[in-house]
């Protein structure tokens, strides 16, 4: 792999001081670095400074007792995976933090590292010397989209686990930076736009996401698609969160990932409130995934499987929770 | 260039080293004379190069080594004591889950931190647990074994 440009490294002990050094010109924040380390390896980005916000002890806390729960940024996916509370009230969010990788990577990866994932493509995540041979790409140093070459904008995918669990959990993520703090719902944070899906502006930082409790007897779960079951990206992952009133759907989100370049929340879930989650809604439901999903030629699998492994995996969750409910 | 001392504790000794900011862990610990931490893809990917953090399984080639600073670093050289293999090193070299022995350290230092956590895994949770550790011979079921091994020698202990 290509050598590490040279940076300076900044280890603040709070989220003044990080703000502070972040709101310096090329200055990037860094924690696990599972993402980071090998773009930057392949000359995805050269920054002057990494501020490494793992020396931050804020940033890890958890405080599940109050409303909404509040999840430090700093904790990391296999403390998501593994801590009871969460696997019991949050399913969905558990689960998908479990599906991050592999394990070595989950216990330096973190949960705001996880939701500002970048954006991923084969024509991207490729050395420096094999993106200049290929001309670059719109979303570094090129003007060309390799993926839709007359399209105007970037299609590299959104390929992070845990936001869609967070969507359909009702999170939202609290940002830090030099101005204050402000909130924002977590679906917000993402545009559908490879070369800039992230709505955060230079020098903010996540530092804690905000869940709402989950209602009492609704239920959620993720599931995900990749090559290698032991580790990868998705080629698609679903999460959904439902509620029923006896065997009808009283209420139903679905976000997904790894098919788009923002994690996508999928429309028109209402117009199945009412319904059992028969064959019927089933079909209906997948229908909705496989017309909204937009995988483009982004991965060696063909964006044609991932539409359809992205509207069975929907399918599945929904009658595994209609199950689980029904055991209730 | 930004340099820095950094000091860590490696294998049970405490240490301080003149380090760039952006050295990597996998550089600084072979720099450091420790060749059994393997640079294998290089990229985060084959888990030959895990080493333990704190006692947590890590990958030293996307771990910058100033983001360790003052924390426990382990890797394969710690195992053998006085000469004498561990019964994880032991249980490889007897049930052949060493095969060409490129991705044994990582194998080995994953396994390890499983064991301390659970001294009795079953084969879906040594799977799981080494999930990240990839073996271009292919072969995983000699590795497994060899971890199910160490597990009976420890319960026959």
């Amino acid at each position: 792999m290509d050598t590490m440009c040279a940076f300076e490294l900044k280890r603040p002990t709070n989220v003044a001081e990080a703000s502070a050094l972040l709101a310096k010109p090329n200055a990037r924040v860094i924690a696990g670095g599972t993402d980071l380390v090998p773009n930057l390896r392949r000359g995805l980005d050269a920054p002057a400074t990494l501020v490494d916000i793992t020396g931050i002890a804020a940033l890890t806390a958890l405080d599940l007792d109050r409303a909404p729960r509040v999840i430090g940024a700093g904790a990391t996916l296999a403390h998501l995976a593994g801590d009871p509370r969460i696997g019991d009230e949050y399913p969905a969010l558990a689960q998908a933090a479990a599906e991050v990788a592999a394990p070595a990577h989950r216990n330096a990866g973190t949960l705001g590292g996880n939701l500002c994932l970048d954006t991923r493509c084969v024509f991207y995540n490729q050395s420096e010397w094999w993106r200049a041979s290929n001309g670059y790409c719109l979303k570094r140093r090129g003007d060309t989209c390799h993926v839709a070459p007359h399209g105007k904008r970037c299609h590299a995918a959104f390929s992070g686990d845990v936001a869609p669990a967070l969507i359909v959990l009702g999170a939202e993520v609290e940002i830090a930076s030099v101005d204050g703090m402000r909130r924002l719902p977590l679906a917000a944070l993402y545009r559908d736009d490879g070369a800039k899906h992230l709505a955060l502006a230079p020098g903010e930082l996540i530092v804690a996401v905000h869940v709402p409790p989950a209602a009492t007897g609704s239920h959620s779960a993720y599931g995900k698609a990749r090559v290698r079951g032991s580790v990868d990206f998705p080629l698609a992952g679903v999460a959904m969160a439902v509620a029923f009133d006896g065997a009808r759907i009283a209420r139903l989100d679905v976000a997904l990932t790894g098919t788009n370049s923002n994690a996508l929340s999928l429309a028109g879930t209402e117009t199945l409130v009412g319904r059992a989650a028969d064959d019927a809604t089933l079909a209906a439901l997948g229908n909705l995934v496989a017309k909204q999903v937009s995988p483009m030629r982004t991965t060696v699998t063909a964006s044609n499987y991932r539409r359809r492994v992205a509207s069975v995996l929907v399918q599945r969750l929904l009658r595994n929770l209609a199950a689980e409910h029904a055991t209730d | 260039m930004a340099r820095r001392l950094l000091k860590l504790t490696v294998n049970g000794r405490d240490r301080e080293d003149a380090v760039d900011d952006h050295a990597l862990l996998v550089d600084h610990l072979r720099g450091i004379g420790l060749t059994g931490v393997k640079q294998g893809c290089d990229a985060g990917e084959c888990g030959a190069c895990t080493v333990l953090v704190d006692g947590e399984p890590r990958l030293a080639c996307i771990t910058l080594a100033a983001s360790v600073e003052g924390q426990r670093v382990e890797t394969i050289e710690s195992l053998a004591q006085n000469g004498r293999m561990s019964r994880l090193q032991a249980a490889f070299h007897e049930k052949l889950g060493t095969q060409c022995g490129f991705c044994t350290p990582g194998m080995i230092m994953s396994a390890e931190a499983l064991l301390r956590r659970h001294a009795q895994p079953s084969e879906r949770e040594i799977r799981a647990a080494l999930g990240g550790n990839v073996c271009r011979c292919t072969g995983y079921v000699k590795i497994v074994e060899s971890v199910q091994c160490a597990c009976a020698a420890a319960a026959g202990a």
